[in-house]
């Protein structure tokens, strides 16, 4: 068993284990962070996509000892309280899921496509980003529309708190 | 996966140490090694993440050449300003391998050290002439491939950087197979002061190679028309399952022609 240590969600956590132990049986299996989900664990599916200093990578084919010292954020890390993340929001305003297992991934690959590309996302650029996630359900055409969304949601400047 | 020890020394010098171990492998950005070893088809005993060795990564434009170093991601690449100003269809190409997720975290040295027949990078190091940068030598592109995931790399040799000589023009283009975006025929075209290099991935069976036929008539004449009545032959292209070797010599014409329209 080898210690690491690293940032998830803003929280510093450490642990012991084996060095096999992949980022997301990590963030599942010992943090009980159950949103990050295995789809295929061969990294098409992107169910399993958190940010690693602030980059999308896909959990599954990450080892654990290789995020020491790294800030990691998972979709259970995007909301503040109640409110959820503009993101998020624009796929329940848009109906951007079904079964919502590719959810997660599909979200923290919208929001990284928004802090790499900016604010105006076109369909083109949306579909071609999304190549790393698979959906089964949707079709696609409620994800492009909720990421266009949270994209722009992303750049308005926040409403005041009443 | 099977259990194995994790090693991340800080120097290249403590990484061939830690190599020398038995069964040891280096871990770069892990894209095709992790799932690798998950099918169990590499087990090795310890892995040398090169992560914290410094000085691998980072881009930079020394006199005729791009100089990448090997632990520079496809992102990297991708974005980089260096590399869109100088080699912009080397840039390109590293936007267009696997997804963004995994262009996060693959990188240069670890693509070229693997040499898998359907991937990018080998084609534009060989039809740029670059020269592959290990810890002990310099290796021509020329020399490096040797045939599917065989490279001139001897047992423990670690690829540091890559010099890709900036090129009158160049351009990639490829036929990316609808599912896995692996490519069936890439083609990566350079006009060189030495001649005109045309190198095609995805297609052969003997991985990465020059297509000399296409290269001798751009010389004479740098357009898509030289090279559109130049047969391919299927004799050493793959078939499988998504096409076969007749249908791959078709398209390693095609993107050629492609490429060098859009160099």
């Amino acid at each position: 068993m080898v210690q690491v240590a690293m940032t998830v969600n803003g929280k510093a956590v450490t642990a012991d284990l084996e060095p096999r132990t992949l980022l997301v049986q990590f963030l599942r299996e010992t943090l009980r962070l159950t949103g990050s989900h295995v789809g295929c664990d061969t990294s098409q599916c992107g169910a399993c996509v958190v940010h690693l200093d602030g980059r999308a990578v896909k959990s599954c084919t990450m080892l654990a000892l290789a995020c020491e010292g790294a800030q990691v954020t998972t979709i259970e890390g995007l909301a503040q309280g109640a409110a959820l993340h503009p993101m998020q929001q624009a796929f329940q305003d848009n109906h951007g899921l079904q079964c919502g297992f590719c959810t997660p991934g599909m979200v923290m690959t919208g929001v990284d496509m928004v802090n790499r590309l900016g604010h105006d996302l076109a369909d083109a650029t949306i579909r071609h980003e999304l190549e790393g996630n698979l959906c089964r359900c949707t079709g696609y055409h409620n994800i492009v529309k909720s990421i266009a969304q949270g994209a722009r949601d992303m750049g308005a400047p926040a409403l005041a708190a009443e | 996966m099977h259990a194995f020890e994790y090693a991340a020394p800080s120097s290249v010098a403590d990484a061939l140490t830690a190599l020398a171990q038995d069964d040891a492998k280096l871990l770069a950005g892990g894209q095709t090694l992790l799932p690798t070893m998950k099918q169990r088809l590499a087990t090795p005993s310890v892995l040398v993440d090169l992560r914290k060795v410094a000085g691998l990564a980072g881009v930079t434009h020394e006199g005729d050449a791009l100089v990448i170093g090997a632990m520079t991601t496809h992102a990297e690449v991708a974005a980089n300003e260096t590399v869109k100003q100088a080699l912009p269809a080397l840039a390109a190409l590293a936007g267009w391998i696997g997804d963004p997720a995994v262009r996060h975290r693959g990188t240069l040295g670890g693509s070229l050290a693997n040499n898998d027949p359907a991937a990018d990078y080998p084609a534009a190091a060989l039809a740029l002439g670059a020269t592959i940068v290990t810890d002990r030598r310099e290796i021509a592109a020329d020399d490096y491939f040797q045939g599917m995931f065989e490279t001139a790399l001897e047992e423990n040799e670690i690829v540091t950087k890559v010099k890709f000589p900036i090129p009158e023009k160049a351009a990639y283009q490829k036929f990316r197979n609808p599912a896995s975006r692996y490519a069936m025929a890439g083609v990566f075209v350079a006009k060189t002061k030495g001649g005109v290099r045309v190198a095609v991935t995805g297609a052969s069976s003997g991985g990465v190679y020059r297509e000399s036929a296409f290269e001798e008539a751009l010389t004479a004449n740098f357009s898509a028309d030289a090279i559109k009545d130049i047969k391919v032959s299927p004799d050493e292209l793959i078939t499988d399952l998504h096409a076969d070797a007749d249908y791959r010599a078709q398209l390693v014409g095609v993107m050629a022609r492609r490429a060098v329209a859009s160099a």
